[in-house]
């Protein structure tokens, strides 16, 4: 891990009229290290992540990015096209439903490749080579490239979905629920995917779920949120292993034993 | 009492002539750029070229020379009305010959006769956003189109090689302007496009139900968009024009009965006039028209 953080989040809050959605949320995100935010429902981990991914403009604080070139940019001091290219290239966002982040009309190999063609990716056969070998690397054969979406399965989808964000080489993934509406082993198998993905890759993700499962496997860090707040921050064992908020103790016991 | 109707000349009223004019202006500066317009009714119906008529009212002036094709052709219902609209609204001359008018009007074709400097050529336009069937939403295709975010139009392009082995669009084939913006040129065949591309007459687009007008100056650089390995081409036809036995001109398919017989006839009616008129001859002329008249 590099000496410099990768983004920066200081005093990020969003109201929505008087209700807080989150407030003053502080921490540092490094390279390659995935951060996962958990909370139930209703806690605001949407919120504050969409906030850090300029989906959303915070009613106060500041997300501050290093970009390729090592200076720290505010995200929200950049012109809007900066901020719509730095999405498309050096971050990804995978959604909980993957009909929001997929082309559905269009086939896979197409939705692999739009970020390589809006990067002015000009040689079909050369965008078809890279779809098929991201295709290869999320386990969907090579003979589904010209299937469109809708013939795929929920996990199909959602490992496509992966693929797409991750085919310009972005360094920082967000991902909202990303094993969520999915079945158990289902998810293991994607959970073991994106596990390996981020290991090679040195990706740095921030991963938000109510699963505590999901956020165990994935991160190295996590944030327990309630009612807007960040109540409880540290590496994920400790959290997992030793909670200290009372909130946190309820939500660590009420997972399911079987 | 013989005028009983009275229409100012060219039917708008000169405030709206004015502000169609300024519309088309700004459209001429920004080349490609959709400028909305404030698109008046009509005495025809939407689809029918409305947007196109709104334009050449605009500038049409009493020394002009009208022509109107559709489809290339000069006689069809749509051409025949237009014109016949604007010889009573403007009192213009109207003409069917390519060389001699001054504003063309046309829907779906560009005439095969290179246009010169001081022409216009005004083109009817259905839908003029070409990232449309793509991206539903307006704002967003408007916020595409500031930010220059084009990847879309060849997630297209890539489908259509995915699905059919090569581009298969024929018309409507999105074309960018002048290094710039990405421009619907309107339902032409693309065999028309290379055409549009250093053009030395000015052409205007006019979007009458969405309301938009659009245009490529003279001298403007048009470009098919396309793939390295997959290059833009034009259709080519394997028959001669069965009338004047013209080659590489856009052609039509006309069927002569129920047994499969069928004739390909230059979709330009000007174009294959001109061109019997000078001794050309296809395979399927008649001998001699005078004996058979």
């Amino acid at each position: 891990m590099s000496d410099n953080p990768l983004l920066k989040v200081s005093g990020v809050s969003k109201f929505y009229g008087s209700r807080i959605g989150c407030q003053d949320v502080n921490f540092e995100l490094w390279p390659g290290e995935v951060l996962a935010i958990v909370g139930e429902s209703g806690s605001g981990k949407t919120t504050l992540l969409n906030c850090i991914s300029t989906r959303l403009l915070p009613t106060a604080g500041s997300v501050e990015y290093r970009m390729r070139d090592g200076n720290f940019r505010d995200l929200y001091h950049m012109s809007e096209a900066e901020r719509r290219f730095l999405m498309r290239t050096d971050w990804g966002f995978v959604h909980q439903n993957p009909a929001d982040g997929l082309r559905m009309t269009v086939s896979a190999g197409a939705n692999v490749g739009e970020r390589l063609m809006a990067v002015g990716d000009r040689h079909y056969g050369k965008i078809r080579e890279t779809a098929t070998d991201w295709l290869g690397r999320v386990e969907i054969s090579a003979d589904r490239i010209d299937d469109q979406p809708r013939a795929f399965s929920g996990g199909m989808r959602q490992r496509l979905q992966i693929a797409r964000n991750l085919v310009t080489g972005p360094r920082l993934v967000f991902m909202d629920e990303p094993t969520g509406g999915l079945d158990v082993s289902v998810q293991a198998r994607l959970l073991d995917l994106v596990r390996g993905l981020v290991n090679d890759l040195g990706l740095a993700a921030i991963v938000v779920t109510h699963d505590l499962a999901v956020a165990r496997l994935l991160s190295h860090r996590m944030m327990v949120m309630k009612d807007g707040h960040v109540i409880e921050h540290g590496l994920t064992d400790r959290v997992l292993d030793d909670p200290r908020e009372p909130y946190t103790q309820l939500l660590v016991s009420s997972i399911l034993q079987v | 009492m013989t005028d009983l109707a009275t229409y100012n000349f060219a039917y708008l009223d000169e405030q709206t002539k004015r502000m169609i004019r300024r519309a088309i202006l700004k459209a001429i500066s920004i080349p490609g750029y959709q400028v909305p317009f404030a698109s008046r009714e009509m005495p025809m119906p939407y689809g029918w070229g409305t947007g196109g008529v709104q334009v050449t009212a605009a500038i049409i002036g009493p020394e002009d020379v009208l022509k109107v094709i559709d489809q290339g052709a000069d006689d069809t219902t749509n051409a025949v009305s237009i014109r016949a609209f604007f010889q009573k609204v403007a009192d213009v001359a109207v003409t069917t010959h390519t060389k001699d008018a001054t504003i063309i009007q046309t829907r779906h074709r560009i005439p095969e006769q290179k246009l010169t400097e001081g022409q216009v050529l005004v083109y009817q336009v259905p839908i003029p956003e070409p990232l449309r069937f793509l991206e539903p939403r307006e704002t967003e295709t408007r916020k595409m189109h500031a930010l220059e975010e084009y990847g879309l139009m060849h997630v297209k392009l890539y489908e259509d090689i995915a699905i059919n082995g090569r581009i298969s669009k024929t018309y409507a084939y999105p074309v960018k302007v002048d290094g710039r913006y990405v421009m619907d040129p309107s339902p032409t065949p693309k065999f028309d496009n290379p055409k549009m591309h250093m053009s030395d007459a000015l052409q205007l687009f006019g979007a009458g139900r969405e309301k938009r007008i659009y245009a490529v100056p003279p001298h403007t650089e048009v470009v098919s968009l396309d793939f390295e390995d997959y290059p833009f081409e034009i259709q080519t036809f394997e028959q001669d024009c069965a009338l004047c036995g013209a080659h590489g001109v856009y052609l039509d398919e006309v069927v002569l009965d129920d047994k499969g017989g069928r004739m390909f006839v230059c979709s330009d009616t000007d174009h294959c006039e001109d061109r019997r008129e000078h001794g050309h001859a296809g395979a399927m002329l008649a001998p001699n028209q005078e004996a058979a008249e």
